[in-house]
């Protein structure tokens, strides 16, 4: 258990050192994959148009002047709004397209554990079993009918 | 009580999907505000210019295109990253010191462009009309444009007038268009 946890904690603490270098020290690959081409609708690194290939420079130039990730997102934001964000930041309207799936999600389990509690009760009530005298498991009706016609027939 | 919260879930998922259908009608609406104004002119109407209000290039002051009403307007979208526009910028900014004095507005929109690619654009071709900076390109769906450079004609009257012009012109076609514009009366 400990050392679960402790595992948790190390990853934890290893994602948020890369998130925090990656603000700070950002690069062209890793912008690429997070802005829009505002013509072509896909992100740079999918895009040719030469609109992409002029704002792949001006990332560049912003990396080799030090900006960190947000500056240069922000100054691109600036210039060509908040489209050029592959992911809607998190807040005002854009907030619903991080919330929606959640609460869609929410809506879902609530209706299936619904469904689940209402087929659970409608299920017909098992029929209860008598122990046997012997302490075996009792015979099945039919088959102690055929015995009983069997013996009978022994008999006669 | 289960049937109450199967009501309650039901009517969740309705207003979910409703607001969502909205949404999109409203997104696709906006896109294709200007579709029909091409087609249009094509058939000699004259449909009112949609309005237009942005920043400067220069970020130094408000461009409306209301504010030119009276006036006849080329309205030229481009940017710098488009090599047509740079045959066209010259042709234009003939225009403008010919014109100007009859009463013809140029009026560039850059759109979908870096703002300091623009201005060094402005500089070398030594461009005075107005132009307005619209960085995300809301205009261009505005017009139902498709891509650049895309010019049209706006008559005093604020009613678009002559042809749509889809990529470059000449100077023969930039001459007549402006022509028909001046020649629209104010109202």
């Amino acid at each position: 258990m400990t050392r679960t946890l402790l595992v948790a904690l190390l990853s934890v603490l290893a994602l948020a050192g890369a998130a925090a270098a990656s603000e700070q020290a950002p690069t062209l690959a890793e912008l690429e994959r997070e802005v829009m081409c505002p013509t072509c609708k896909t992100t740079l690194e999918l895009s040719d148009a030469p609109v992409a290939d002029r704002m792949r420079a001006f990332i560049r130039e912003r990396i080799a002047a030090g900006d960190t990730k947000s500056e240069i997102k922000d100054a691109l934001v600036a210039q060509f709004g908040e489209a050029v964000l592959a992911a809607p930041p998190r807040r005002g309207f854009n907030l619903l397209a991080w919330v929606l799936p959640l609460v869609g999600a929410a809506l879902a389990a609530g209706a299936l554990g619904l469904a689940l509690r209402r087929w659970s009760r409608t299920r017909a009530e098992p029929v209860p079993v008598e122990p046997s005298a012997n302490g075996r498991s009792p015979l099945d009706p039919e088959l102690e009918r055929r015995l009983d016609e069997e013996l009978a027939r022994y008999d006669a | 009580m289960a049937s109450r919260a199967k009501i309650v879930l039901q009517a969740a998922a309705v207003l979910v999907v409703a607001s969502l259908v909205v949404l999109l009608g409203w997104q696709v609406a906006e896109k294709e505000e200007g579709r029909g104004l091409s087609g249009a002119l094509e058939r000699g109407e004259r449909p009112a210019a949609p309005e237009l209000a942005f920043e400067s290039l220069d970020g130094e002051s408000e461009i409306s295109l209301a504010d030119y009403r009276g006036k006849a307007v080329v309205l030229n979208f481009w940017a710098s990253w488009c090599i047509p526009c740079r045959t066209e910028a010259p042709l234009l900014q003939e225009a403008w010191e010919r014109y100007r004095g009859d009463g013809l507005v140029v009026l560039g929109i850059d759109a979908q462009d870096l703002r300091a690619d623009a201005r060094r654009f402005v500089e070398r071709y030594g461009l005075t009309y107005p132009i307005a900076y619209d960085g995300n390109g809301a205009s261009l769906g505005r017009f139902g444009n498709t891509g650049f450079p895309e010019t049209w004609f706006v008559g005093r009257d604020g009613r678009l007038v002559g042809e749509h012009i889809v990529g470059e012109f000449d100077r023969e076609q930039l001459e007549r268009n402006v022509e028909a514009a001046l020649d629209t009366p104010a109202r």
